[in-house]
């Protein structure tokens, strides 16, 4: 029998469905953490100390749900226009080329608030100009956007290797970085909103970008739902043949779409490059592009899941790290199985644990 | 519900009951059906026909009661077990592998062991003796893609006989037939029925009940309403059984009153993706005031045709204007704006996004309008607002604006499009397939808002494979066969001469 059309109530279907999956996924962390010889209810409780028991850790795991925030919208303003954009990765990247050069050229002359709001759309320009090309190869070619995004980050990350070891490195240095940018070139750490909570932010590198991606949420919900343009990707993304019968040209929309989904992505930049490191590094993404998938995925493509979702990933990252510092077993790659049993029951096995749900809801309500 | 006979019974269903969440979807469905009969289950959309078929053949599973298959209780728990107990299906949809032969896809799913030899003897040996028992000619290689529906449904009928069924489900048969193919499956169930099977008819269509039944049964709402002896009913006693009132059957409308030509179409050819033309050099005009039906057998250009004329497919050559100006390769939003409103063909794929919400739909292609919000903004207490005066003028049920399109009957998803393409008051409607799997209430309503649509003074260009629609609501008829307009006849041209146009033979 088909359980899938019958529909739930929404906090069945955006609350016990999630937790049960995540519940499902540390049983099974929890359990390769047994088989390893350690004590998984000892790892879980480091894990949640170490991303959430203090100021500082608290700054580190919003540092990270900063990035997984706009990597996340950027996956999922994509998936509302049907597409699919795997691309995020190598737009954030080439986002922090188009941020640190606005840093680079302004650091010296203006204090930060004057240099974000051009490093913001420096990042996103950089960010819509990488999701460009694969964008219109998709709207004219019909090249797949999957294939051609991929190729992108690899592409990108060429490119970025060959900028910052001939164009920006500092002379006379080893590492291939731009210098760092002056305070004029960098973000503002939120010392004040974990003080608020009577915290200290300590060396967590927690700043102004989490309230950027905060207000990219808010504004990627106008877009999707209260605005033409964003009831046109919805169209588009659920039924083509609709949208072509309403004359929404595919072209545009997909072009649009993506700019707005590189955009996103590129932002995400701000956060490692102006807001910690306070200089362009090599290869500083560092997966969040791909983590954004798995939130997007799992944050049922809504800005407020999304956050829910980025925020449980922040903790995974930071708690994860705490973890495999006290517990020497339990390496950097434990905490990637961890992860990937997030990512595989919250995101590809979404499904799985809903008809069983649907039954026992039936016999419950008596329907 | 059951009348008295003196055969063994078939089927018996007792007391079924089944819900979908707040649907109820079937309650306490009794039926029996004779062996060696024909049963007819007629019904609007949504009145559960398909419900039932569907737990006789263990898609669904009812919640409570029996079923008995020649006097022994079942318990269907899928479809293999259907087709153990000699039950076979046939789709409205056909269930085919395109590019497989009739053999091949005959033995699908039986094909008897590991390797294909064995299997093939047994089936083309069983293929020859079904054809001989039953008139059922289909060459078994021939692959399925490259013959005639009415040949495709055959192999439908010969995958279930294969099997072994005993009793046969068809679903909506003749949707997808000419008046000839239709015949011809008419005669293939008496003589199935006459060498013992039982077959049960699902549809709409009156007249088909009335041709070929012994015994019909009605169902509404969920409910089993009557069953009759088709001999002993009427077509009227059964549309008043089907949708709880009396209902016209005729369409009443007044003589035509033509003004100046609205829309106009010159040598228009059009080809599908593959580049085969579908619409060959095609030329006619529509006047204000007037309908223009548009008659022919599916997939004889119709489609794209009217596809072309509502700016979706571009057409390979010739002109198209609307109300004097060109509008060949201008997109449906331009078209929009020069008047043109289009009912499309297909409400699924193209009229409706199944999945937003019913106000969400009733803004599709008018979306950029003023009156739904200012600029980029979309204003959604106008846009609700204005489709619940829509659903209180077009009756559309429920009238739930917030509702996923997917839960409104077929019936009120088509009144839907037909709220939202009329109510903006364009010069000109291009309709294709205005009833299709829309139920006789419905019918009569949107057949009331075209002839309307014509006395205020519109153009109605109207496609339908339903030859009866074409009949009663037009007032010149073209017929389409091979993608040329092979003739014209007024609009009280008789079936026959229509039928024959249809199929090529004459002009």
């Amino acid at each position: 029998m088909s359980t899938a059309s019958v529909s739930l109530p929404a906090w069945i279907n955006y609350g016990v469905i999630p937790l049960l999956n995540l519940v499902l996924a540390f049983f099974f962390s929890g359990l390769v953490v047994w088989a390893i010889g350690e004590n998984p209810f000892e790892a879980l409780q480091l894990l949640l100390i170490g991303a959430l028991g203090r100021g500082e850790g608290i700054g580190f795991t919003l540092f990270y749900t900063t990035s997984f925030i706009f990597t996340g919208l950027s996956v999922a303003v994509a998936i509302h226009a049907g597409l699919f954009n795997i691309g995020s990765e190598g737009q954030a990247y080439l986002g922090g080329l188009g941020a640190a050069l606005v840093a680079l050229s302004l650091d010296h002359y203006v204090p930060w608030y004057v240099t974000m709001p051009f490093a913001v759309i420096g990042a996103a320009l950089f960010g819509a100009a990488c999701a460009a090309i694969p964008a219109w190869l998709q709207a004219k070619r019909g090249s797949h956007i999957v294939i051609t995004t991929i190729m992108f980050n690899f592409i990108v990350s060429s490119l970025m290797n060959y900028v910052l070891v001939r164009l920006l490195i500092v002379p006379g240095k080893m590492a291939p970085e731009t210098r760092t940018f002056l305070e004029g070139g960098q973000l503002p750490k939120l010392d004040w909103l974990i003080a608020l909570f009577g915290g200290r932010l300590g060396a967590a590198p927690l700043n102004f970008s989490f309230l950027i991606a905060l207000l990219m949420c808010f504004l990627v919900w106008v877009l999707i739902w209260r605005t033409k343009l964003g009831y046109e990707m919805r169209t588009l993304g659920i039924s083509p043949s609709a949208a072509s019968y309403a004359g929404i040209r595919y072209a545009k929309i997909v072009m649009i779409t993506m700019l707005i989904s590189g955009g996103l992505a590129g932002m995400m930049a701000l956060n490692p490059v102006m807001g910690a490191s306070a200089r362009l590094q090599i290869e500083f993404v560092g997966g969040a592009g791909f983590v954004g998938i798995a939130v997007s995925l799992m944050g049922r493509n809504h800005p407020a899941g999304i956050i829910l979702a980025a925020l449980l990933f922040g903790i995974l990252y930071q708690g994860g790290a705490e973890l495999s510092f006290d517990m020497p077993r339990i390496t950097r790659d434990m905490i990637v199985v961890i992860q990937g049993m997030v990512i595989l029951f919250a995101g590809a096995l979404e499904y799985m644990l809903r008809p069983a749900i649907v039954r026992l809801y039936q016999q419950v309500t008596g329907k | 519900m059951s009348l008295d006979s003196p055969k063994e019974p078939a089927i018996e269903l007792v007391g079924i009951d089944k819900k979908f969440g707040a649907v109820h979807a079937n309650r306490n469905i009794n039926l029996t059906v004779a062996k060696g009969s024909i049963h007819g289950i007629i019904g609007e959309n949504g009145a559960g026909k398909s419900t039932l078929m569907s737990i006789l053949y263990g898609f669904y599973h009812a919640d409570q009661g029996e079923i008995r298959i020649f006097g022994k209780p079942v318990a269907i728990r899928d479809s293999q077990t259907a087709i153990a107990s000699g039950i076979g299906m046939v789709h409205q949809h056909f269930m085919l592998v395109e590019n497989f032969t009739v053999l091949e896809n005959v033995m699908l799913g039986a094909e008897g062991g590991q390797l294909l030899r064995k299997g093939v003897a047994t089936a083309r040996k069983e293929l020859k003796r079904l054809e001989d028992d039953y008139g059922l000619e289909v060459d078994p290689d021939a692959v399925i893609e490259e013959l005639p529906v009415g040949s495709q449904q055959r192999v439908e009928i010969l995958k279930a006989l294969y099997r072994g069924a005993e009793i046969l489900i068809l679903d909506e048969p003749t949707g997808v037939l000419t008046p000839a193919e239709a015949d011809h499956l008419f005669k293939v169930l008496r003589v199935l029925r006459d060498q013992g099977k039982t077959i049960i008819l699902i549809t709409h269509k009156l007249r088909e009940i009335m041709a070929i039944t012994d015994t019909v049964s009605v169902m509404r709402r969920g409910e089993m309403v009557a069953t009759r002896r088709t001999a002993e009913t009427t077509v009227e006693e059964l549309a008043e059984l089907m949708v709880g009132r009396r209902v016209l059957l005729r369409v009443e409308k007044g003589g035509a009153n033509p003004g100046k030509v609205l829309l106009s179409v010159r040598n228009l050819t059009v080809k599908d993706s593959r580049g085969v033309t579908m619409v060959d050099d095609v030329s006619f005009d529509v006047r204000a005031g007037e309908i223009v039906g548009i008659a022919g057998v599916a997939g004889n250009g119709q489609s794209e045709l009217l596809e072309a004329i509502a700016g979706i497919r571009k057409p390979a050559s010739g002109e198209i204007f609307i109300d004097g100006q060109p509008a060949a390769g201008i997109d449906p939003a331009g078209l929009r704006d020069l008047g043109l409103a289009h009912i499309p063909e297909d409400r699924h794929h193209m009229g409706l996004v199944l999945k937003f919400e019913e106000y969400e739909n009733s803004i599709l292609g008018y979306h950029r309008d003023e009156r739904y919000g200012r600029g980029a903004m979309l204003d959604l207490d106008a846009i609700r607002k204005d489709a619940e005066e829509k659903i209180a003028k077009y009756d559309i049920r429920p009238p739930n604006a917030r509702l996923r399109t997917a839960n409104f009957s077929g019936g009120n998803q088509q009144k839907i499009v037909v709220a939202r393409e009329i109510e903006r008051d364009p010069k000109m409607l291009i309709i294709g397939q205005p009833t299709r799997g829309v139920d006789i209430g419905a019918i009569e309503f949107i057949h009331k808002r075209i002839i309307e649509m014509r006395d205020a003074g519109k153009a109605v260009l109207l496609v339908s494979v339903e030859l009866d629609e074409i009949r009663s609501l037009s007032d010149r008829i073209l017929v389409m066969f091979a993608g040329k307009v092979v003739g014209e006849k007024s609009g009280e041209a008789g079936e026959q001469t229509l039928g024959l146009m249809m199929a090529g033979i004459a002009a």
